[in-house]
């Protein structure tokens, strides 16, 4: 097998691997089947709130795992709305926390909005006795020990709510308990009092909520109720307060996403067109690169795991199609140069990946620099941009490169 | 031929006062801050049968929200208003108002709230990444260019590249002062991320000429000028730094003009740096090695 039998087959095998990058990126009719293109809520509609997430209350070395908690019932509670696949992610940022909720796809963003902002804060209390009025001294016993509610009612008919603790809880309850008996314990929901109970004695087992007074039974029962429900879907370790949100409808999402993909189509076309036009039999190679460039890198994306394509993603991708044939430009120029001096046809094509390689080299390891820092400097919709533009730089590199290369040297005959 | 050396200090010149201008309308006309740096929120809502007027009207006394910024683009009937802090729930009951008075044919398109904490974390991020892709690009074309130190030495070439980085910033962002001013147009993260794309390309052309400078310094060395070794370095490069710049462009007059509303000051942003970095990469770029090393040479 001579040089030339390998660059044959190196082609046939980039063709075969880039008819099924095609078929895995096409939504039909194979590709949504294996593993379907996750869009952003900047192109099917939705919504993204991020939480902050006060930790004044927790120890320190608890905190990692109260978020945890957090982020588990925040996730339980927008399952029961009935989100399909609702993505929390909690980002950590020196001292503080964040929780991000992504509701893509969801048609009422603001019922699921309010489910999560109306769970439950729960949290006991010690009570101190002071001059001039009671202070709250809080403990560390709070709603992430909660493993369930239950609406009970006493001997005279009184509702009571029972919250059922883990075994931590349990023993925290039970030493709370048996360092207040005869003093009131305060239980508090959302930073506001329930009730102040006053401690009959040591208690190892579930907390009781007592509905006082039977005057108003029907209203009384009702709130109780209310309240395990509430509880049953989770109760929040630690307050959060709202920091950021954005919602997109549907139909500005729909319209972004097709106009998106057409310009890039259109782009795509222009810059095919220019290269055929301008390098012609050259150009040939270099049109049919950008599209085998097309394909892979689409196929990479989706192959990243948890990669959800967004507007700034698409965005990104569209401009490195407007780079990627930059190499090519490069290298053609200087295989005309090359050819003016007298060298056949096959070592000035030769001479010209030689001598454009460092050109290339350094002008995508600058665009490379700055996708890292536009990485780790911005937010998780210009992430999209960062990671579609650094990917389609490698690629490019690859396609312009290397399959040109291969293109060239199975096309070009010798005529010397 | 040697025309663009000789004529090198008017685009030198042409240069500094591009960049003075700019740096004049950012100074005269300031930015107009996109809420993701002044906190607040951004609502996008579909009147189709009211006038901006009515729009204001319906908000400072029907809701008792005085301080609405709102602008209006008359072709999609889209208004986007701009508050202090909003809830979700404020909006739903603007939103009900809205119905109530102009019909049941607005529509809630966009919804976008940042709170002080995010909007300062943004603002402080997106300078500091500025100065970092300044820098992290002229310090890798110091790095790039370490084994030519005849007759200039590599520092220089991060240096002039640093200039030009300025040079193609400071262009887009002038513009956008202007902009701001008498359209409106905000600056966002979106567009720190249009001038960082902006650095990283631009830069692109720039290499591919001091590329030829160094190779033509080893062949040349001791026959031609520096002046001559320039001028004809960027004459060489000349087709591949247009076309290069030419594929991008059409690719953003695609995007600009049949892409999403929502990102087309993104695109016109980098378009404008775009085309000012191929001046500066053509024009100034070598120009400025070749006054720089003809000092070191006397």
């Amino acid at each position: 097998m001579n040089s030339k039998q390998a660059s044959q087959f190196v082609l046939i095998t980039i063709i075969f691997v880039t008819v099924l990058a095609a078929l895995f990126v096409l939504p039909k009719p194979l590709g949504s089947k294996f593993l379907p293109w996750q869009l952003g809520l900047d192109l099917i509609g939705g919504s993204s709130v991020v939480y902050q997430v006060d930790l004044a209350g927790i120890p320190k070395g608890e905190w990692d795992e109260a978020v945890a908690g957090l982020k588990e019932v925040i996730e339980k509670r927008v399952n029961l709305y009935g989100v399909a696949e609702p993505k929390v992610t909690v980002a950590k940022k020196g001292d503080t926390y964040q929780l991000l909720v992504d509701l893509a796809g969801v048609k009422d963003v603001e019922g699921a909005i309010k489910q999560i902002g109306e769970t439950p804060h729960l949290d006991f209390r010690e009570v101190v006795e002071k001059e001039g009025g009671t202070d709250y001294r809080s403990t560390e016993l709070t709603g992430r020990y909660l493993t369930k509610a239950y609406l009970d009612f006493d001997e005279l008919g009184r509702p009571l709510v029972n919250l059922e603790f883990n075994e931590k809880g349990t023993e925290l309850f039970r030493q709370i308990t048996a360092r207040n008996i005869g003093k009131p314990l305060a239980i508090f929901v959302d930073d506001s009092l329930l009730q102040a109970p006053t401690v009959a004695g040591e208690i190892n087992g579930p907390a009781q909520i007592t509905f006082g007074a039977a005057t108003a039974q029907e209203q009384v029962l009702e709130e109780a109720r209310v309240l395990v429900k509430r509880f049953n879907a989770g109760a929040l370790s630690a307050p959060i307060v709202q920091i950021h949100q954005r919602t997109v409808s549907p139909t500005t999402a729909e319209d972004a996403l097709r106009s998106i993909i057409i310009a890039g189509l259109f782009g795509t076309l222009l810059v095919m067109l220019f290269m055929l036009g301008y390098y012609r039999l050259m150009g040939i190679f270099a049109a049919v690169a950008l599209v085998i460039y097309t394909i892979l890198t689409l196929a990479v994306f989706k192959i990243i795991p948890n990669f959800t394509m967004t507007l700034a993603g698409i965005a990104g991708f569209v401009l490195s199609i407007g780079m990627a044939v930059d190499a090519n430009i490069l290298i053609f120029e200087r295989t005309r140069e090359e050819l003016k001096k007298g060298l056949s046809k096959v070592s000035a094509i030769e001479e010209g990946f030689r001598r454009a390689w460092p050109s290339i080299r350094d002008s995508n390891v600058t665009t490379i620099i700055t996708a890292i820092i536009l990485w780790y400097l911005t937010s998780s919709f210009v992430k999209g941009f960062a990671l579609t533009l650094g990917i389609g730089v490698i690629v490019s590199m690859f396609s312009a490169i290397f399959v040109t290369r291969t293109m060239l040297r199975v096309f070009t005959k010798n005529e010397s | 031929m040697t025309w663009i050396l000789k004529h090198k200090n008017y685009f030198l010149i042409g240069s500094i006062v591009l960049i003075l201008l700019g740096g004049l309308s950012i100074t005269v006309f300031g930015f107009k801050l996109g809420i993701d740096f002044t906190s607040g929120s951004l609502w996008q809502v579909k009147i189709p049968n009211a006038s901006p007027a009515d729009v204001k009207n319906a908000f400072s006394t029907d809701f008792g929200v005085g301080e609405v910024g709102l602008s209006f683009d008359s072709s999609s009937q889209v208004y986007s208003l701009t508050f202090k802090e909003i809830t979700d729930d404020d909006r739903q009951v603007y939103l009900r108002g809205l119905k109530e008075k102009f019909g049941g044919e607005v529509e809630s398109l966009d919804f976008w709230t940042i709170s002080p904490v995010v909007s300062e974390e943004l603002k402080r991020k997106a300078i500091l990444a500025i100065i970092l892709v300044m820098f992290a690009i002229s310090i890798y074309i110091a790095f790039a260019f370490r084994k030519v130190s005849r007759p200039i030495s590599s520092w220089k070439y991060g240096l002039v590249t640093l200039f030009t980085l300025v040079h193609d910033v400071a262009i887009p962002a002038g513009l956008f002062a202007i902009l701001g001013k008498f359209t409106g147009a905000t600056v966002d993260t979106n567009f720190v991320v249009a001038l960082l794309f902006v650095m990283g390309f631009s830069v692109h052309d720039t290499i591919v000429v001091f590329d030829r400078v160094r190779e033509n310094l080893t062949l040349f060395k001791d026959k031609l000028k520096l002046d001559e070794i320039v001028n004809q370095s960027i004459l060489q490069t000349l087709h591949r730094s247009v076309n290069t710049t030419l594929t991008l462009v059409l690719v953003l007059l695609a995007i600009y003009f049949l892409g999403p509303e929502g990102i087309r000051l993104f695109v016109l942003t980098i378009l404008v740096g775009t085309v000012a970095g191929a001046y500066s990469s053509i024009l100034v770029a070598s120009p400025l090695l070749a006054l720089w090393g003809k000092r070191g040479e006397n």
